[in-house]
């Protein structure tokens, strides 16, 4: 028995991971909810949106490493992604206007928003696809570790390693900022009070002088910077592919789902709900369980629950479960 | 102009962009009979799927985005209806995969039981806990072991339990009740839910479905795909050895080559369309019916219908596995004219929501429009890709030759098809938002 080790393993394994993962599916589904919550209707082009502005920002990274510009030790995403902000910010104010606004003005019901989305879905995704390809693009530069595995292990003298990686580490910190923000702007500023209103009820904040246009815009904006950090994130960390943003979308909305549709803080917690259990239940836990239990008790195959690639079933496991026993998510939720 | 004229109007230009396709090249046609005939199947198949998108949404206005598992489930129907049982897979470990399948199911009957009988309390939830966590590993224990078995079996060929060996017609009436008992399972847990929910619950189950066919190599050999299915049609080959085949051709002044490729695919159109003018029937006596009457009121108006005493959750589950299974049908046929099953190949923009885009244009509410709207866009969908090529070279016609960008555009052009798809089904819901056919 060795808890030391076992815990490293474990957070090796398990918990730095999980947290990268959350914190990315916590950016997502706060787009995601922040557009049910507003909007009042399901974006199934959220996933496309972020791999609109992923997309940008590595384009502009490109540019400026054949510039030969860096950010030190940083990615060089970072300095890039306020540019993609911009251009992701004037892509969803140019559909709304373009697409959006005509339904909103004639009232439509919401599952004609989603019926739209769909469209503007399609269109999105082909457009990536159009400039920069369907295949796989990494653009991670800078220091590849924070901590390294033999690093940690000559420091403690433990059997395990531990390894952070810059990515990971950026993307906990960069969440953590960005809800900060977010949280700061919708309870302290009169714009974010404004929004808080429009969505709690719509006709009282109209009757109280809030300007719907405005609120609305504001929200594609907020939304557009945070699918664009969300993506470029995920991308950083893992690879981008516009599929596999595509993809995302079951987790992302699970995750807003399980955390209460329309509730901010409902969408962080279940960003890292959906995450840890896909970690936890597509991890083979021999090494971990190795350690932690007495050798007569040793496991002899994988202990893996369920193989990595039914991380969707898991996801979505935990929706029905959530859904089941409390239909408003674990947050209040609301509901169109 | 008369509606009815109008409809026939837009059928026969559908009809005529198919014998374009056929009888001339140039533009964006090729000119070959072969390739006409091809985009037919396909699009009377994609109808049949959009038949049964339309008779869950246009009837009833469930938002069901989890076609591509439905039509998954037809295609596993076809491997384990028509292809031969692999000699020893049973008796190495098939029998206790179903025994292992079983007994998962009953545990998930005592935890639901339990949470039913108790009261309510710690109690119970720890022994819902126990039953669910014990009967897993039980399950794993029994499963794993008859699961490397029988996939140990001639792995390159064979490796999963083959299927029972019926004519591959069968396959198709049982990929739709395959698919209406997943409906059914799916429909029961998600269908209180609310729409929203509901389009995320189906969009889960089908990637599920596809990551379960994709790994489970005992069931449908996963990834390394099942090839060389039975077909209900003789082989192009065997007709071309075929002395009387070779004959008859000649009379019509054919090669025996184009004349059996022809043959076949005739034969599969042939098929297909009597499929879909019975489905046809059946959902216009459906919507004409009382009952069809019903589901319209329920859809537009809930309360109101509930207060007449319709159970609406039971209707909505009723339709549910109607359109699934018809989705199933067509799921079966697809693999049956492929004549191979690749999990890989499953993708939710191909198969699910080009579909939806096919009852939008078509004209929610309305089986003919869904039926246009099907062949119409599946023609589309194969053609955008000549048409962006066509597009990008005009357009780039006076760019210097070899240029980057110039390259990359017209590399890029197939990319064009997903962004038309878009700009059609937001085009036609602002503008026609009733569709081609709209509902009467």
């Amino acid at each position: 028995m060795d808890y030391l080790n076992a815990l490293v393993a474990l957070a090796n394994f398990v918990i730095v991971p999980g947290l990268a993962y959350g914190s990315q599916l916590a950016l997502g589904a706060l787009g995601v909810t922040l557009i049910y919550g507003i909007l009042r209707f399901s974006n199934f082009a959220h996933g496309d949106t972020m791999a609109f502005g992923t997309m940008v920002t590595i384009l502009f990274t490109w540019w400026f490493q054949s510039m030969g510009l860096s950010f030190g030790p940083l990615p060089t995403a970072l300095l890039a992604l306020p540019f993609g902000i911009g251009v992701t910010i004037l892509l969803v104010l140019g559909t709304d206007k373009a697409i959006y606004a005509f339904y909103r003005e004639q009232k439509a019901k919401p599952v004609i928003f989603v019926m739209v989305s769909l469209g503007v879905m399609f269109m999105m995704n082909g457009l990536v696809r159009f400039i920069i390809g369907p295949g796989d693009q990494r653009f991670s530069d800078g220091e590849r570790f924070l901590i390294k595995a033999r690093t940690f292990k000559e420091m403690t003298g433990l059997r395990e390693g531990l390894a952070i990686k810059t990515s990971q580490g950026i993307t906990v910190i960069t969440a953590i900022v960005v809800v900060a923000a977010l949280f700061w702007f919708l309870n302290k500023t009169r714009t974010g009070k404004s929004m808080r209103a429009y969505s709690d009820n719509e006709d009282l904040a109209l009757l109280s002088g809030i300007n719907p246009d405005r609120v609305v815009m504001i929200t594609w904006m907020i939304v557009a910077v945070l699918a664009t950090i969300a993506g470029t994130l995920y991308g950083l960390d893992k690879s981008f592919k516009p599929f596999t943003y595509f993809q995302l979308l079951l987790p992302i909305f699970a995750a807003a789902i399980v955390g209460g549709l329309g509730n901010p803080l409902g969408a962080i917690a279940g960003g890292f709900v959906i995450a840890f259990s896909e970690v936890t239940i597509t991890y083979a836990w021999k090494k971990v369980l190795n350690y932690a239990l007495p050798d007569a008790l040793a496991p002899d195959g994988l202990v893996q629950l369920l193989s990595t690639d039914y991380k969707f079933a898991v996801s979505f496991g935990i929706l029905i479960v959530v859904l089941l026993f409390k239909p408003t998510g674990l947050f209040k939720g609301k509901s169109v | 102009m008369t509606p009815i004229l109008k409809h026939s109007l837009l059928f026969a230009g559908v009809a005529g962009l198919l014998v374009l396709e056929g009888a001339t090249s140039g533009f964006i046609f090729t000119g070959s009979w072969n390739s006409a005939l091809v985009i037919l199947n396909m699009g009377l198949i994609s109808a049949i799927m959009a038949l049964g998108v339309n008779i869950q949404w246009g009837f009833a206005g469930l938002f069901n985005v989890g076609v591509m598992g439905f039509t998954a489930l037809g295609g596993l129907a076809v491997v384990l209806t028509a292809t031969p049982a692999t000699s020893g897979a049973w008796a190495a470990g098939g029998s206790n995969i179903v025994l292992a399948l079983i007994f998962g199911a009953m545990t998930l009957i005592a935890a639901v039981l339990a949470r039913q009988k108790m009261p309510v309390g710690l109690l119970r939830n720890l022994v819902t806990f126990g039953i669910l966590v014990g009967g897993f590993f039980i399950f794993r224990a029994f499963f794993d072991p008859a699961v490397s078995a029988v996939e140990a079996i001639n792995p390159a060929i064979e490796g999963s339990l083959g299927g029972l060996g019926l004519p591959v017609l069968l396959a198709w009436p049982i990929g739709g009740l395959l698919a209406a008992g997943a409906a059914w399972l799916i429909g029961k847990t998600a269908l209180g839910l609310r729409s929203d929910y509901l389009a995320i619950a189906t969009l889960g189950i089908a990637e599920i479905v596809i990551a379960v066919l994709k790994n489970e190599d005992w069931l449908s050999r996963g990834v390394k795909n099942v090839v060389g299915l039975p077909r209900p049609l003789p082989f192009e080959v065997d007709l071309q050895n075929d002395p009387s085949f070779v004959e008859r051709a000649a009379n019509f002044g054919l090669d025996p080559v184009l004349a059996s490729t022809l043959y076949v695919k005739l034969g599969y159109a042939l098929m297909f369309t009597a499929v879909l003018i019975v489905l046809l029937w059946m959902s216009q006596m459906a919507l004409n019916s009382p009952w069809g009457r019903m589901m319209r009121a329920i859809r537009d108006n809930e309360v109101a219908a509930e207060a007449m005493g319709k159970h609406v959750t039971r209707r909505h589950l009723q339709i549910f596995v109607i359109g699934s299974a018809i989705c199933g049908i067509a799921g079966a046929m697809m693999t049956t004219l492929d004549s191979q099953l690749t999990p890989g190949t499953y993708n939710p923009l191909r198969f699910t929501f080009l579909i939806w885009v096919m009852v939008i244009v078509g004209g929610s509410g309305n089986n003919f429009g869904a039926v246009l709207g099907g062949v119409l866009i599946w023609f589309l969908w194969i053609k955008v890709e000549p048409l962006g090529l066509w597009v990008i070279e005009l357009a780039t016609s006076g760019m210097a030759e070899g240029s980057a960008l110039k390259l990359h555009l017209i590399e890029s052009a197939a990319h064009m098809r997903l962004f038309t798809m878009g700009l059609i089904l937001v085009l036609v819901l602002r503008f026609n938002p009733r569709g081609l056919i709209p509902e009467r």
